[in-house]
């Protein structure tokens, strides 16, 4: 496993104050509540084309909610730009529509300055690896808690079929009519090497592994990521096909073998040709950025116990007479 | 030395002693000699006394190591700019000395490390030479292997001996400023001001005392432009910040990240200015009004999603320390050329508010207002300050604290309903209810940057779209029918009003004194609320015969003047308005304006 930090993180008090504090007010009552229904949780009528994989992701994160007992004001749903990015009007809760590949830094102000609320992030394969890239990388090695599914359609959809970073080669597309020739990101690959301490892979024609992913994301305490093989009926239909039975294809699980803190063995995993393997590929415990922020929230808290927020900068503006 | 008056003039050899108004000394050397540090002490030292007030300015180097200047301007009456010559310049290296020379005045004292520094002959008749060996009296004085580590302290003791400035002040100063480290810093540093103090003027000069100025009320407090901020972030209430190191903005960053915490609050440092400027719009979405910032490069990244927070209606405040531009330009430069962008960047009909400090105490005060005008009209606020200010020491009376300190606290009270866009309201104003907030009627709002029906629910309607674009322009229209009017420095009538904003109010307002001293009516004025503009400036600029914007920035691009410049004239169709730019990368000087507004006149009258 290649070394990515020098020492081990320090245990974090899990009494470590929140960088908010929540009030108490809006859901004193929240543990004597019922669950939500599914129309409860079903806002817009989903644009997407019949037969998109996304309504599939969308469906089991509505049974994500229900199952889980998530209430409107406890999940916040952000997305960036991209079909599957539409995710968050499809939603009856807080939600946000943010620009083009900026969906993880927006989800991280949320994540950081408001611990109380489960944040999901959806986007698609170009806003997570191509216009956004640089931002998967950075909020998977800072760790910061939240879940991130990207549904893969291997295309770009919305602006009608060109080249998407995960195109594999030799794909025709509008953009590259004879064929693709740029070699194609591997969404596993790029997580683990970034440093995500969650990674995982499903297809939406297998609703109970998705289910089951997304389950295991919310409950890991960091940045949690899942590849989900989301197919486009309409540009690129029967992309995945090899992994689906009933499409003749083979759906094979991570072998029960795997150790998933094994950072090389997920990474080899992942370099398996499609279609590979599904489940989780790498998880390990580290500190989370939330968590790391709030040590330092109260170690400096500690020094001004008892002081009202003016008579600190009371402190500062002494020193500067 | 301007307003001096020759008191006294002892015989046998003892230096003459000058009562002096005001001075202004420039020291030049590289930067790593500390010779900020002497500026600072020099600053603190008038925080703390009665009796003086200074301001200056520094011009840092390009790159660590290289040429660095620092000026001070000491005053016992009001001191609005870091002054057109220096009275007395203390150059360090041969190119201090050369490079320097022409900022002195005529008959002006050069003071030089006589170790560094070969005089030219052609210069002495000009200007009286002072050499010191500064370096190796300061080995001298500390011995051992100091090398001349502390020829600043040594400096700043010639200095104190030629100002008779308050020993007892600046040595503990001097202590106050080394204390937690080694106590033999502490000893050496004092050292070697007391090897500069006793230093021996002797015959070759005069020494200076200032005179007394009028009794100052309260304390002052002294920092430079973006400590100011950014203890003005604080003090507005603001808890979460992203920001991504760019120079002049990166001190403001890494203050706020040192202070946060002490506060519960967090300062993240981002992989780019778009991540910075998307992390702080999480946080203000979910509640807790953010800041970001930059400088021009950085503005420019963030356009995009300065226009998200615009159509999603989501607060944000985004300073902006302006420097020379476009592209990298001149970064350790002046220069105000980022109006526009900050009035217009991003794409779409976008209105945002712009605000721009005048001084170091308004930094403070503006990110208060900033703050409070964002989360009210849900609304990015830009502050526009600049490299000028940003790194201007200056002293201003201390804040009451207790008074201005706000809570920002998010309220969560459940509501029956809510729309986040509700077009019912004429102001175009709808208070938020942010992310954990239960909403009784199970209908959640979705903040979006696509365009929305009152839900934030997407639509393509023709009505729709432009029912939205007239919300979000009213609610800035609110806002400047709620804007004070800015006073005019001087009489509201007169032959020419100085316009300007930004660092360029000290210049003008100095140059209004001297013009009214000479007889010549002049005022000025200064406009803080930049976009949207106070409502009845066209009655302020009909009480003038001229209207001059004074912007350090480019004189042809824009038509008659600078980017302000375009602004009012495209606004009010006022004949009158000119401008006068340049584009340097410097502050102004006093008699520049001065002499460019004679020229103004005069070619007006020709015509």
């Amino acid at each position: 496993m290649s070394q990515t930090t020098v020492e081990n993180p320090k245990p974090i008090s899990a009494t470590a104050p929140a960088v908010v504090a929540r009030p108490s007010t809006a859901t004193g009552s929240t543990t004597e509540r019922k669950g939500l229904t599914k129309k409860e949780i079903a806002a817009d009528h989903p644009t997407w084309c019949p037969g998109c994989g996304d309504f599939s992701v969308l469906a089991l994160y509505f049974k994500l909610i229900e199952k889980r007992k998530l209430h409107h004001e406890k999940i916040t749903t952000v997305a960036g730009i991209g079909c599957s990015s539409r995710f968050p009007y499809f939603v009856q809760a807080h939600g946000a529509h943010y620009i083009h590949g900026r969906a993880l830094p927006f989800a991280s102000g949320i994540s950081l300055s408001r611990p109380d609320l489960h944040v999901f992030a959806f986007g698609g394969d170009g806003d997570a690896f191509s216009i956004g890239g640089n931002h998967f990388n950075h909020t998977a090695r800072k760790n910061i808690k939240m879940t991130y599914v990207v549904m893969d359609n291997w295309v770009y959809g919305l602006t009608k079929k060109q080249t998407s970073p995960t195109s594999p080669l030799g794909f025709k597309s509008k953009t590259d009519q004879w064929g693709a020739v740029d070699y194609p990101i591997n969404p596993m690959k790029q997580a683990i090497s970034a440093g995500a301490t969650f990674v995982a892979r499903t297809t939406h024609t297998n609703p109970n592994h998705v289910l089951q992913m997304m389950e295991a994301a919310m409950d890991h305490d960091g940045f949690s990521f899942i590849e989900c093989l989301s197919e486009c009926v309409e540009f690129y239909e029967g992309a995945f096909d090899a992994s689906n039975p009933r499409k003749g294809g083979v759906f094979n699980l991570v072998p029960g073998s795997h150790d998933v803190t094994d950072e090389d063995a997920a990474y080899k995993l992942a370099g398996e040709p499609f279609p590979g393997h599904f489940g989780i590929f790498y998880k390990v415990a580290r500190a989370t950025k939330n968590a790391k922020e709030a040590e330092i929230i109260q170690n400096f808290r500690g020094k001004v116990t008892g002081l009202k927020d003016w008579q600190i900068l009371q402190k500062n503006f002494d020193r500067m007479k | 030395m301007s307003d001096s008056t020759l008191t006294a003039q002892t015989a046998g050899g003892t230096p003459k002693l000058t009562r002096v108004s005001e001075a202004v000394i420039r020291i030049a050397g590289n930067s790593q000699d500390g010779i900020q540090a002497i500026g600072g002490f020099l600053a603190r030292l008038a925080g703390r006394s009665e009796q003086e007030v200074m301001t200056f300015m520094t011009i840092p180097s390009t790159i660590s190591g290289g040429p660095s200047i620092f000026q001070v301007r000491i005053g016992s009456g009001e001191v609005l700019s870091a002054g057109d010559e220096a009275d007395v310049l203390l150059a360090f290296y041969q190119h201090s000395y050369e490079g320097h020379i022409d900022s002195l005045k005529k008959g002006g004292i050069v003071m030089f490390d006589a170790d560094h520094v070969e005089p030219k002959a052609e210069w002495q008749k000009d200007y009286h030479h002072v050499g010191i060996k500064i370096s190796s009296l300061t080995v001298e004085a500390i011995g051992g292997t100091a090398k001349d580590k502390g020829k600043n302290i040594f400096s700043l003791g010639l200095i104190a001996r030629m100002f008779d400035l308050n020993v007892p002040k600046l040595e503990k100063l001097v202590a106050e400023r080394f204390t937690g480290k080694d106590p033999s810093i502490v000893k050496n540093a004092l050292l070697a001001f007391h090897a500069g103090y006793g230093y021996s003027l002797g015959n070759v000069m005069e020494t200076f005392r200032f005179m007394d100025s009028r009794e100052r009320e309260g304390v002052q407090v002294v920092m430079n432009g973006n400590e100011a901020l950014a203890y003005g972030l604080i003090a507005a209430g603001v808890r979460f910040g992203a920001g991504y190191p760019i120079t002049p903005w990166t001190d403001v960053m890494e203050l706020l990240r040192r202070e946060l915490p002490k506060y519960g609050g967090s300062f993240i440092q981002c992989e780019d200015e778009i991540a910075s400027i998307s992390m702080a719009l999480g946080a203000s979405y979910a509640g807790k009004l953010a800041v970001t910032g930059s400088s021009g490069p950085g503005i420019s990244l963030k356009s995009e999603a300065l226009g998200w927070a615009i159509n999603a209606e989501v607060p944000l405040i985004v300073c902006d320390v302006q420097r020379g531009g476009p592209s990298t330009g001149m970064p350790t430069n002046i220069e105000q050329s980022d109006l526009f962008i900050a009035c217009f960047g991003s794409h779409g009909d976008a209105p945002r508010v712009v605000l721009a400090p005048a001084n170091v105490e308004d930094c403070f005060y503006t990110a208060i207002e900033a703050a409070q005008i964002a989360n009210r009209y849900n609304v990015p606020v830009i502050i526009l300050s600049d490299q000028a200010i940003a790194t201007r020491i200056e002293a201003f009376p201390e804040p009451n604290l207790e008074q201005v300190c706000q809570d920002l606290a998010p309220d969560f009270t459940p509501v029956a309903d809510h729309k986040p866009y509700d077009l019912a309201a004429t102001d175009g104003i709808v208070k938020r209810a942010v992310p954990g907030t239960q909403i009784l009627s199970g209908k959640y709002p979705i903040a979006t940057g696509l365009e929305h029906d009152e839900l934030g629910h997407p639509t393509g309607s023709p009505r729709l779209h432009q029912a939205m674009t007239a919300k979000r322009r009213k609610k800035l229209q609110a806002l400047a029918a709620n804007l004070p009017l800015p006073k005019i420095y001087g009489p509201p009538e007169g032959n020419a009003l100085l316009v300007g904003w930004g660092s360029t109010e000290g210049p003008m307002r100095e140059a209004v004194d001297r013009a009214r001293a000479a007889g010549d009516s002049i005022s000025s004025l200064t406009i803080r609320h930049l976009n949207p503009l106070p409502e009845g400036l066209e009655n302020i600029f009909s009480g003038f015969h001229h209207v001059l914007v004074v912007e350090n920035n480019d004189e042809g691009l824009y038509g008659y003047g600078g980017q302000l410049c375009m602004l009012l004239r495209a606004r009010f169709c006022n004949s009158h308005i000119r401008g006068i730019n340049k584009s340097d990368g410097l502050t102004w000087k006093v008699k520049d304006i001065l002499e460019r507004v004679k020229t103004h006149v005069a070619a007006a009258k020709q015509a």
